[in-house]
């Protein structure tokens, strides 16, 4: 690991591994216990592979009454556990802890309940988020968010990091598509947030569970909005000479009351190592290429695309061409869904960040990651979640190098420092797992982040859910409990009283 | 008695300061228009944040507003009308049904509560509209959470903890908006004279048809003569709103009136749909001046009609249906019935019933918010323990254990 200060392990936990192994062998029979090095191997990272740690041991309950067992348990040992969807986070939000119980909720991939009439699914943690569409989509629906991971990312998992996807301008995040879960609390407590119904009947603790990195417990169940598909979809594949360009053409497509379904963009190097892999017929002579897809009713498709091809001419535009059938529409996609691992042909290694930023500051921010792009030496392609600001700019390096990785992570730190300079945000949804924990405090207060803290508290006061991840450092719930107090005078004497 | 009347966020640190050390309970007031929901306040102080007034960024390309959190409501919508834009939620007003005047509130209450509309279906209510907040809690510190942009996963979002707390936890000073353009036109087509369990089936067929309908709401006999100065005449109303660009809006009205061509359909143009969906918004048909207990009821939408036909056997009451049937609203001819009630949802798929009128009394004796099982409420609690040790933010408005400091409550195990 480059740099990257993890709680220390406790030593009295390893020291009763075989223990805690015979035990959870007990709350879990059969094969749902992983103990082997050999085994634990195929645990030991998720999608973020820089940083690596075999874990205590592998559980892979099936039943929320083993969860709530394990974590109770575990509460009660004082023993750490790190939950884990289908591995596919690119923060390192499931990164085992070598003190740690590593919960893999793999197992719970059945779909319980699909209720056409009030537009629901509800799925064990475990099932896929493509999962769910392919169980909904011979009657027409689909699960809106499609985060780029979907055939492998699960929808438990979606909602801990509150997954995107290039849809989420129009249809929103997880969080907005999400009604209901079933949870165990650390201290092995089940509890309902939400159902079939809408809104809490007190605090939104749905909205905070969503997108809170496995810290604050482990979702058992999961109820979503399901959609009927758009009647159609038809995709304009736009090229401009630069980005200005080309964001400005954005922002004049929303200025007009248009929200496309989707609208993404490349820059050159991103555009050219994507043409290279998958000859989607991309021009190759722009330096930035935006696709804006429109969904809905055939007769508003056809109302909107003329208008969307008049404002990207009005904005210098050099070339544009409107998808004529499915197969084509999905060309178009092909080169931008294939952006990663085109990049990763040109390129031994890349390291994909995730800043948001408001969309005008696209063109500051671009000549900044050019700027430090020749400083460091390394090279740098950016695809675009246009439509609202979400930047994934991929920065280009050899880890058989020695100094590069340790460079790239250096390059990565001062672009997302960058977006929040700009007004943006470090993380638009890969979450901030273990990557970004350490550069919270360029966006948050040690106020801000005592504040999140303390919802942490209320769930898990020990901190034995996913320690060392989001949070910069870890304290006591009982010394941030200290209150600051102010007795004395009364504040602003001289205002009007009643 | 003190009320303070902070200007700035700073003034409102100063005072929720002053509160916290002297253990001094506040209520927490905006323009004070949905003062009547939640169990009564006893606190000789108060907090009026009508004074932090303000819009302090609108881009409309961007799609985002920030404003002080005693910003009116009223202004902020005017000023999204002149770029086409409007908040999604589409935000009702408790006020006439409250029997205060229409048009009051500000944007901090708004989030407080939690507002909605009936394109609540489609597009969500102000939780899932926030992007940002700065707050105060009740530890006396200030904090801020979430940005200003739409896409953000930076830390755990506390704005939708501050949605729906009614000034609990912290007093928020200010907050930034995701806004959306409005649509160009609408139209809503009334299905005439169905049973409820009729309108239940057709609202749910509509929602799951490509035609991209953005409200679904149902007007028994009772009701439907209520809305439109009597236009609906007195037979029950399905009425089903479609939005969006001219072309498209016939379009889907088309595949709509085929879809139900075995009914008799009206539809009703631009500018009265707009004056109906407000009056379904905003409760009109139960805004009668009175003090008669009115119930918002949250459900399944296949549920809400059958228990309201299992609560009609038991007690005089009147209804009527938005959000495909999932949001029931119900005016009680004499008591409220918390009891009856909510037993009822329970057995009918659950949900949360929350008496949103009723008298000071009735406000006392019965839990105005759904009250909830053990182990979740002992959660809301330590969640606001730790937001507010001391509970002197609105204390004991959503639950009357939360009137009582944290550490008193550990200790008596209350």
């Amino acid at each position: 690991m480059t740099g990257l200060a993890m709680p220390k392990p406790d030593a009295a936990t390893l020291a009763r591994r075989a223990e805690i192994v015979a035990d959870m062998k007990i709350i879990v029979p059969g094969e749902g216990v992983v103990d082997a090095v050999n085994g634990m191997r195929a645990f030991e990272s998720d999608g973020l592979t820089a940083y690596r740690q075999l874990p205590l041991v592998v559980v892979l309950p099936e039943t929320t009454a083993q969860v709530a067992r394990i974590l109770k348990y575990c509460n009660d040992r004082n023993i750490r556990v790190v939950p884990r969807g289908s591995g596919t986070s690119l923060s390192g939000g499931a990164l085992p802890l070598e003190d740690a119980v590593l919960l893999v909720m793999s197992r719970f991939n059945r779909i319980l309940d699909i209720d056409y009439a009030n537009r629901s699914v509800t799925a064990q943690p475990g099932v896929t988020n493509l999962g769910i569409t392919h169980a909904v989509e011979q009657e027409g629906f689909y699960y809106a968010p499609d985060p780029s991971s979907q055939i492998a990312c699960s929808i438990g998992g979606n909602v801990a990091e509150n997954s995107g996807g290039v849809h989420c301008l129009k249809y929103g995040l997880t969080a907005n598509n999400v009604l209901g879960i079933e949870m165990v609390l650390m201290d092995g407590q089940v509890l309902r947030l939400g159902g079939k119904h809408l809104d809490s009947e007190g605090y939104d603790l749905l909205g905070v569970m969503t997108g809170s990195e496995g810290l604050l417990g482990v979702v058992t169940e999961v109820t979503v909005r399901i959609l009927k598909r758009p009647e159609a979809a038809r995709a304009l594949l736009i090229g401009f000479p630069s980005s200005e360009e080309a964001g400005q053409c954005v922002a004049d497509i929303i200025g007009a009351c248009i929200i496309p379904g989707g609208m993404e963009m490349m820059d050159g190097p991103a555009i050219r190592a994507a043409e290279d892999f998958v000859h989607a017929g991309y021009p190759l002579d722009v330096e930035a290429l935006l696709i804006v897809e429109l969904d809905g009713p055939g007769p508003e498709i056809d109302h909107l695309i003329g208008q969307v091809e008049a404002i990207a001419a009005r904005n210098g535009s050099t070339a544009c061409r409107i998808s004529t059938s499915e197969e084509e529409r999905l060309i178009f996609w092909a080169g931008r869904k294939a952006a990663f691992p085109a990049v990763g042909r040109i390129s031994p290694d890349y390291y994909c960040m995730d800043g948001t930023i408001p969309r005008k500051e696209l063109p500051r921010v671009l000549a900044g990651m050019r700027e430090m792009s020749q400083r460091y030496g390394l090279g740098v392609a950016n695809v675009f979640h246009a439509g609202d600001g979400n930047l994934h700019p991929l920065i280009l390096y050899d880890a058989n190098r020695p100094g590069e990785l340790e460079k790239a992570e250096a390059f990565g730190s001062d672009i997302l420092r960058l977006c929040v300079e700009v007004g943006g945000v470090l993380t638009g949804e890969h979450g901030v797992g273990v990557e970004k924990r350490d550069l919270m405090g360029t966006m948050f207060t040690e106020d801000d982040l005592d504040h999140q803290m303390r919802v942490k508290c209320a769930f898990d006061p020990n901190h034995l859910l996913n320690p060392g991840k989001v949070f910069p450092q870890l304290r006591r719930c009982a010394e941030m409990g200290r209150m600051h107090v102010h007795k004395g005078q009364m504040p602003f004497p001289d205002i009007p009283r009643f | 008695m003190t009320t303070f009347t902070p200007t700035t966020s700073a003034e409102v640190l100063e005072a929720v300061r002053w509160a916290a050390g002297e253990g001094e309970p506040v209520e927490i007031v905006g323009h004070g228009s949905k003062r009547g929901i939640g169990r009564p306040l006893q606190t000789e102080h108060a907090v009026d944040c009508s004074g932090l007034s303000g819009v302090t960024l609108y881009e409309p390309e961007e799609l985002v507003l920030s404003a002080r959190a005693g910003t009116p409501v009223a202004e902020i919508e005017k000023l999204l009308s002149e770029r086409h834009q409007e908040f999604a939620f589409e935000p009702m007003d408790y006020g006439p049904l409250l029997g205060g005047e229409a048009g009051r509130g500000t944007i901090g209450g708004l989030l407080s509560a939690n507002l909605a509309g009936p394109r609540r279906l489609k597009a969500g209510a102000a939780r899932d509209h926030i992007l940002g907040i700065h707050a105060v809690s009740g530890r006396g510190e200030a904090f801020k959470s979430g940005g200003r942009v739409v896409k953000n996963v930076t830390g755990y979002d506390l704005s939708k903890v501050m949605a729906g707390a009614w000034g609990t936890l912290a007093v928020l000073t200010d907050v930034t908006f995701k806004v959306l353009p409005r649509s160009e036109t609408e139209t809503t087509l009334a299905l005439r004279g169905l049973t409820e369990e009729q309108a239940v089936a057709a609202m749910a067929a509509a929602m799951g048809s490509s035609a991209e309908v953005s409200a679904a709401a149902h007007l028994p006999e009772t009701v439907t003569g209520k809305v439109l100065d009597g236009a609906l005449s007195s037979r029950a109303s399905t009425l089903l709103r479609v939005e969006g660009f001219g072309p498209s809006v016939t379009y889907r009205t088309e595949m709509l009136k085929h879809l139900f061509s075995m009914l008799e359909i009206d539809a009703i143009d631009e500018t009265p749909s707009r004056t109906l969906w407000r009056q379904v918004r905003d409760v009109t048909p139960f805004a009668d001046g009175t003090a008669r207990p009115v119930w918002r009821v949250s459900m399944a939408p296949s549920d809400g009609h059958r228990m309201v036909m299992a609560l009609r056997m038991q007690v005089a009451v009147d209804a009527f249906y938005d959000w495909q049937g999932g949001l029931v609203w119900l005016r009680m001819e004499g008591e409220c019935e918390a009891a009856t009630l909510r037993a009822l949802v329970k057995r009918h798929g659950g949900g949360h019933a929350t008496l949103v009128r009723a008298s000071f009394s009735e406000r006392v004796a019965v839990p105005v918010f759904e009250p909830q099982p053990a182990a979740l409420a002992a959660l809301a609690a330590r969640l606001k323990t730790e937001f507010d040790p001391k509970a002197i933010l609105n204390p004991g408005r959503m639950a009357a254990a939360h009137a009582v400091a944290g550490a008193d409550r550990h200790a008596t195990g209350g």
